[in-house]
């Protein structure tokens, strides 16, 4: 364990080609508005949001569109200036519909924002976290989780380490990197805000060896009041899975099942923490985030500071996809969902959209074969989570799902990836793992 | 400005693998066998050769003739039973009747592979199903040893090797005990360097050590065997036997006459490390190459026959299931294994 710490990093994980270089160096830039754009009320785990605006009432960029519906539900703000023409089901990456508003912006509609109430740092802990969700703010490394939710934890539960997650272990993905360059002064404020907020009282930001500058940049511009340490950690993918972090640099597990809070740690997002800083000395809401357009795809990569509600088309378009473009996914391509459908819009949890040529996919006839598996234990080697998905995926083609659940420990999967891509018979497992675990829970709410 | 207009597919994540395949590492395999096989052939002739050749193509058949058989695609494509039929034919003796070395190969790879579910289903070594297959029915002309390096051995073919199916071999290669036949029944022990360098007799591709140990380094180097069931392997032979000499000199020989004499080498390092047949788990490989360990040196030691190996991994193959059973990854956050 000792050991383990000194290193800064988990056992077992993977070692994917970074990709990085095509956009880790270009700044971030706004991005046009798109002439709709489709803000779904789900763009979080947890509740949807409440609509407060009617079908043809203008907004102003910047207003709440719709408020949280309880605890677990944050609020939305209209991504541009516009008339408010649709509330109705969208298309989402899942497949589903969501109930979204459609805004069609003005024409020339401003960049310009109008401050709100602003939440200062001499604010309550409480008066923070609920300043945090009318600010409609989650999780921007792509899980979406209400920040506010995370903040609190549950009664009885005391949290001592706060985790600034710079780590951005996906490849192609820049734009935590970009972030941190660039808005370090807002991560400092953001982390003040979290500190204050949580009880804890220091902060640490983890990051990965290929982003040494930004480490450099945080330890040069560090507030002498800010108790702020900087750990960085050898490349290896998952390293920005939460757990992942408490157990390199804490040592700790979080248990099967539980929560951070169970070992006393949070961490949060380094975009997330920025947005923090960014939005609530003035009283704004998150209407636009930062992802990275990139991927053999494109040919206009770029990290965009990009309104919520693009729609995924629009964006693309921007960027002068190729003729060949054959497969467009959300995220990385470790763990980003493929997109089957143009139309949907980019959220708060849209790190970035990757787009991959039939070269990078094999198209239709170059799909890779897939042979029996063969006990490699390369899966097993790779698992972060320790699990054995060679045994999960012959059990798996079986349908034994509940005894996956059971047995097998199929829940603590987080579907990282790391599994099928070492994986040399090219078994889906991932999805042979996401559907388990859909099945385990339709059969027990049933 | 580009118009997105055409079908894009979808697929689940991860969209990009580390373009290790499953036919590559197989075909390494048998790339890794090659120079044992090269040095086969010119330790024992032609009729090593031949042995060899008809191995191989006999179970490459039987698989292709199965899976047409039973309409299915043909499987020999990821080359899994072209290792099997290779390392089957490497642990023939070189002056066997090739209709024998026929029915071996039909034998294994449509009783110890095919019927068990094919590639990855294998309770057994089928190359090793094959050989015992031969072992219990024709038992002497598993034991007939053609010396090493003899005159003439590429023009002749050995007229036991072209034997009449179901006839008695005539034999007339010059024959020679193998140095476990001569530890078991003589108490003499070949040297080490003899043994290393192959200039003993034995099955065709057992004798040369350090060959077959190049072949494992190569392997292991390309992250396609895992190198703890060796070493777990010779260190028990290595430690068991060095007590066991320690006790009685005159009767039980050192350390590297066990670990390069018999099938030992060719055994550890190509066939107890099968994925399919082995534990997942690198403790369950460790405790697995400790078994056929212990077993080896039990069986020559103390057995009716002079060589353990095949023996040993066979019964290791069976307790295999049970060892992943018994161990398994301690699953994070938990601190138990699954299963």
């Amino acid at each position: 364990m000792l050991e383990r710490l000194r290193k800064n990093t988990f056992r077992h994980g993977v070692h994917p080609p970074e990709m990085k270089d095509d956009t880790a160096e270009l700044a971030i830039r706004q991005f046009p508005f798109a002439p709709v754009l489709i803000v779904p009320l789900s763009q979080h785990l947890g509740k949807p949001a409440k609509p407060v605006v009617r079908e043809g009432q203008e907004v102003i960029r910047g207003q709440t569109i719709a408020e949280p519906d309880g605890f677990m539900s944050v609020a939305m703000h209209a991504p541009a200036s516009g008339i408010v023409r649709r509330i109705m089901l969208a298309p989402g990456i899942a497949g589903t519909k969501v109930e979204s508003i459609y805004i069609e912006p003005y024409p020339g509609s401003t960049q310009e924002i109008n401050d709100g109430e602003p939440c200062t740092l001499e604010a309550t802990p409480d008066e923070i976290i609920t300043a945090i969700q009318d600010a409609g703010i989650v999780g921007l490394g792509g899980a979406a989780f209400p920040t506010h939710v995370k903040l609190k934890p549950p009664e009885g539960k005391r949290l001592d380490t706060l985790f600034i997650n710079g780590v951005e272990c996906e490849p192609y993905l820049t734009t935590d990197y970009r972030v941190m360059l660039e808005q370090t002064a807002d991560v400092f404020m953001g982390i003040r805000y979290l500190l204050r907020a949580t009880g804890t009282s220091e902060a640490i930001i983890a990051i990965e060896a290929n982003k040494q500058d930004a480490a450099q940049k945080f330890l040069d511009t560090c507030p002498d009041d800010l108790p702020v340490e900087v750990r960085v950690s050898p490349v290896k993918y998952p390293q920005g899975a939460e757990k992942m972090i408490f157990s390199a640099l804490l040592g700790r597990e979080v248990p099967s099942g539980g929560l951070p809070a169970d070992i006393n740690a949070i961490c949060c997002n380094v975009a997330t923490t920025a947005e923090i800083g960014r939005l609530l000395p003035r009283g704004r809401g998150i209407q636009e985030r930062v992802i990275t357009i990139a991927g053999p795809g494109v040919e206009k990569k770029g990290n965009y500071r990009i309104p919520i509600g693009t729609p995924v088309r629009f964006a693309l378009e921007q960027c002068a996809p190729v003729d060949d473009i054959s497969r467009v996914f959300m995220g990385g391509p470790m763990m980003g969902p493929t997109v089957s459908n143009l139309d949907i819009p980019i959220t708060k949890g849209t790190s970035g959209i990757t787009a991959f040529t039939t070269a990078e996919t094999g198209g239709s006839t170059g799909r890779k074969k897939v042979y029996p598996c063969i006990h490699c234990a390369r899966c097993v080697e790779a698992c972060p989570m320790f699990l054995n998905p060679s045994q999960l995926g012959i059990l798996a083609k079986n349908e034994e799902y509940e005894r996956m659940a059971e047995s097998w420990h199929l829940m603590d999967c987080f579907e990282c990836g790391a599994c099928a891509y070492v994986c040399p018979s090219h078994i889906p497992l991932v999805q042979y793992f996401r559907m388990a675990k859909k099945m385990v829970r339709k059969r027990s709410a049933a | 400005m580009g118009r997105l207009s055409k079908y894009l597919e979808i697929g689940s994540s991860p969209h990009v693998t580390d373009g290790a395949s499953t036919d590559v590492i197989m075909r390494n395999v048998f790339f890794a066998l090659l120079p044992v096989t090269v040095f086969a052939v010119y330790a024992f002739g032609a009729g090593a050769a031949l042995v060899i050749v008809v191995a191989t193509v006999s179970c490459v058949l039987t698989e292709h003739w199965l899976c047409r058989w039973t309409r299915k695609p043909s499987t020999v494509g990821d080359w899994s039973v072209a290792i099997t039929g290779l390392l089957y034919g490497l642990t023939l003796p070189p002056d066997l009747p090739l209709w024998m070395v026929f029915m071996g190969g039909v034998f294994g790879v449509a009783v110890a592979k095919f019927l068990f579910g094919g590639l990855g289903m294998n309770a057994f070594n089928p190359a090793l199903v094959a050989r015992a297959f031969l072992q219990a029915a024709f038992p002497q002309a598993m034991t007939h040893w053609q010396a090493p390096f003899a005159e003439g051995r590429f023009e002749h073919i050995p007229s036991s090797v072209l034997a009449m199916p179901f006839w008695e071999p005539t034999y007339d290669a010059v024959t020679m005990a193998t140095p476990l036949a001569l530890m078991k029944f003589e108490a003499q022990f070949a040297g080490g360097r003899e043994l290393m360098a192959g200039l003993t007799s034995g099955s065709v591709g057992e004798t040369c050590g350090v060959l077959i140990l190049l072949g494992g380094i190569y392997l292991v180097a390309r992250n396609m065997m895992n190198w703890r069931i060796p070493a777990s392997n010779f260190a028990t032979v290595a430690a068991v036997t060095w007590v066991f000499q320690l006790y009685d000199p005159a009767t039980y020989p050192g350390p590297v006459f066990m670990l390069f004499s018999g099938g030992l080498m060719l055994g550890a390092v190509f066939m107890a490390t099968d994925m399919v047949a082995s534990p997942i788990t690198n403790a369950g490989c460790w405790l697995y190459g400790v078994l056929i360990g212990v077993l080896v040196v039990v069986i020559r030691f103390w057995g009716g026959m002079p060589e353990g190996v095949m023996y040993a991994i066979l019964l290791a193959n069976a307790v295999s299931p049970h060892i992943d059973n018994l161990i398994q990854p301690r699953v994070f956050g938990t601190g138990r294994g699954a299963g």
